[in-house]
């Protein structure tokens, strides 16, 4: 109960409270909510599944690059662009989902072969000049444009952003309690006993991968809008991909609240550092890998799980 | 054109030693831990910045800091086997993949904060040194780096055949639980395997100075050769990574002088997928994969 009540609150106070705020905070905010989103959307496979793809700038990547070139090429809406990236992104998924769970990879083998999906299209991209090649490409982003994704603050970015994570939190949710759920978690936990019992593992991996896979593609056009630039490496880099699975794994993984909490704690963490050490650059993603290395050997199932096994009695099952 | 074709060849091969000794040490790694180390790349970075600032700062040749190098890198791989890794052995396998990249973005950004990320190359009297054959141009340090590296591999290959602590961790890798039950201390061997997996990619890193720049990044492109190299001699197959060096060596040097920009890394990479989809197990390998 105490949760929910604190998560209530805490939803308020994300919608009611930056209006208030000057601008760099609400450039961190944005930031934090950026990644927790990212999170959320991997987490779906990662988390729940049991899938950890090290590839997820694969979606987003394609997700950028499309909206940002349907723009460019024919002057279409971001907003339509982003669900055409969307859906672009989920067959890809589904794509290099069936090859891969259809011929058994399994843990560091899918984690591999991801890995290789995403480096493969960041190849492309750097080769392919009709999509700007390695220079990128610039989003026109002047003046004030809503129905075309461009904002002249950063508050309308905020609210599209908090939309897009607290929408990935219903979803999750949503999944969390449905059949699907279920047959998630128990292909995470022994996908061979999963089969045994009935659940067809092949479908559910695939459900799950076209999920997170149409929705990290939202945030890649969102990322395209908001920076105003992309390039191969930004959007189809591991960076992007490590990004959205760290917050995961600190907050928490295969819960609701654990991406979104993971981002708040790591982003402010990497944030100061940067601004603290300025013009010693790395310092932040420094920081990331020893937070990474402690939280995984202290608090090995993220925020979430500790902050339940402390609310648990001791001893008793948790 | 042959020529061409002959020279990509010559070229292929010679890196192809080098990634095959990088990722023999990742196959060793990976038969014992049965863990992916990303952290690989990142000790190969580590090892070339220190070859480089011994030379830079004391005047020791590259290929003399082995010497230093390789004991020094086995320490460390053995500290982060037992300091991190090893207390966590009982966690879930990703949390462990997990700590490795931990380790990796540490050291990765600690070379970046300590020595920016300019390419740095370094200069030996015998950088520029070559001789041809017919019309193919041999580079020298190429040609060390590929015997020397060959070399490694292949005595790394009799000390794991030989001795007592090679037939340990042998045994570790085939038959875990069995090598336990038999008395031998498995975390020392744990410990041992990774020390010996980051002396021999430290060894590859001082071979390659004198022809190639040192950067914080220059591992991950290592790292995810290696990553192919292994997958293709089959995880764990330690003489399957030397020869599955020598064919990633070879495709990527084909596709570079045969494909238009940066091209050639599609062909490793499709060759990667190829072979994690329909034979996990390695080329030459036997043993089903997971």
């Amino acid at each position: 109960m105490a949760a929910r009540l604190l998560g209530a609150l805490a939803v308020v106070g994300l919608v009611g409270l930056p209006p208030l705020l000057p601008k760099y905070a609400l450039e961190v905010l944005i930031t934090i909510l950026f990644f927790g989103y990212l999170g959320a959307c991997w987490n779906i496979l990662g988390g729940y599944g049991g899938q950890f793809s090290f590839g997820h700038a694969a979606f987003f990547g394609i997700g950028a690059y499309t909206s940002t070139l349907l723009l460019l090429h024919w002057g279409l809406s971001p907003w339509l662009g982003m669900v055409a990236g969307g859906g672009l992104a989920c067959a890809f998924g589904l794509l290099a989902g069936y090859l891969s769970f259809r011929y058994g990879l399994r843990g560091p083998y899918f984690s591999l072969v991801t890995l290789a999906f995403a480096e493969m299209l960041r190849v492309v991209a750097v080769n392919w000049k009709a999509v700007g090649s390695s220079l990128g490409l610039v989003v026109p982003s002047r003046g004030s444009a809503p129905g075309m994704f461009v904002f002249a603050e950063k508050l309308p970015y905020y609210y599209v952003i908090l939309t897009m994570a607290l929408g990935a939190a219903w979803v999750t949710r949503a999944i969390e309690r449905s059949r699907m759920g279920y047959a998630l978690a128990a292909v995470r936990e022994n996908e061979d006993a999963a089969e045994a019992a009935g659940v067809d593992a092949l479908s559910t991996k695939l459900a799950a991968m076209a999920v997170s896979s149409f929705l990290t593609a939202l945030g890649g056009t969102f990322y395209a809008q908001y920076f105003a630039y992309i390039d191969p490496s930004l959007t189809f880099g591991p960076a992007i991909s490590i990004g959205g699975l760290l917050p995961a794994i600190v907050g928490g993984a295969g819960t609701v609240a654990g991406p979104l909490l993971g981002s708040f704690v790591l982003t402010p963490i990497s944030e100061l550092t940067r601004a603290v050490l300025r013009g010693r650059g790395g310092a932040d993603i420094m920081l990331y890998g020893l937070v990474l290395i402690l939280v995984i050997s202290f608090l090995p199932n993220g925020l979430v799980g500790w902050l339940r096994s402390r609310r648990a009695p001791p001893g008793g099952a948790a | 054109m042959t020529w061409l074709f002959f020279q990509a060849v010559v070229s292929g091969l010679l890196l192809g030693g080098v990634y095959g000794l990088v990722a023999s040490g990742l196959s060793l790694i990976f038969g014992v831990l049965r863990i992916i180390n990303f952290a690989h790349g990142a000790v190969m970075m580590l090892a070339m910045y220190t070859s480089y600032w011994l030379f830079v700062l004391l005047g020791v040749d590259p290929y003399l800091s082995i010497l230093v190098t390789a004991p020094l890198f086995f320490a460390l791989g053995v500290v982060i086997q037992r300091v991190i890794i090893e207390p966590n052995r009982a966690a879930a396998e990703h949390n462990q993949l997990l700590l490795t990249l931990g380790v990796a973005l540490f050291l990765e950004n600690l070379a970046l904060v300590l020595w920016q990320g300019d390419f740095r190359t370094l200069r030996v009297s015998y950088s520029g040194a070559s001789f041809m054959v017919g019309d193919v141009l041999v580079e020298v340090p190429r040609l060390i780096a590929a015997g020397g590296a060959v070399l490694v591999g292949l005595g790394l290959w009799g000390f794991l055949r030989t001795t007592d602590v090679g037939k340990a961790i042998r045994a570790l890798s085939e038959e875990p639980e069995g090598a336990r039950l038999v008395g031998i201390d498995v975390a020392r061997i744990r410990g041992v395997a990774f020390g010996i997996g980051s002396a021999c990619v430290a060894v590859a890193g001082a071979l390659i100075t004198p022809f190639f720049y040192v950067a914080p990044d220059v591992g991950e492109s290592f790292n995810i050769m290696a990553f192919v190299v292994v997958v293709l001699g089959g995880m764990g197959n330690f003489l399957g990574a030397l020869a599955g060096g020598f064919i990633v060596g070879l495709a990527e040097s084909l596709g570079a002088a045969f494909l238009p920009g940066s091209l050639k890394q599609l062909v490793v990479f499709g060759l990667f997928v190829i072979v994690l989809l329909f034979r996990p197990e390695g080329l030459f390998g036997v043993r089903r994969g997971r």
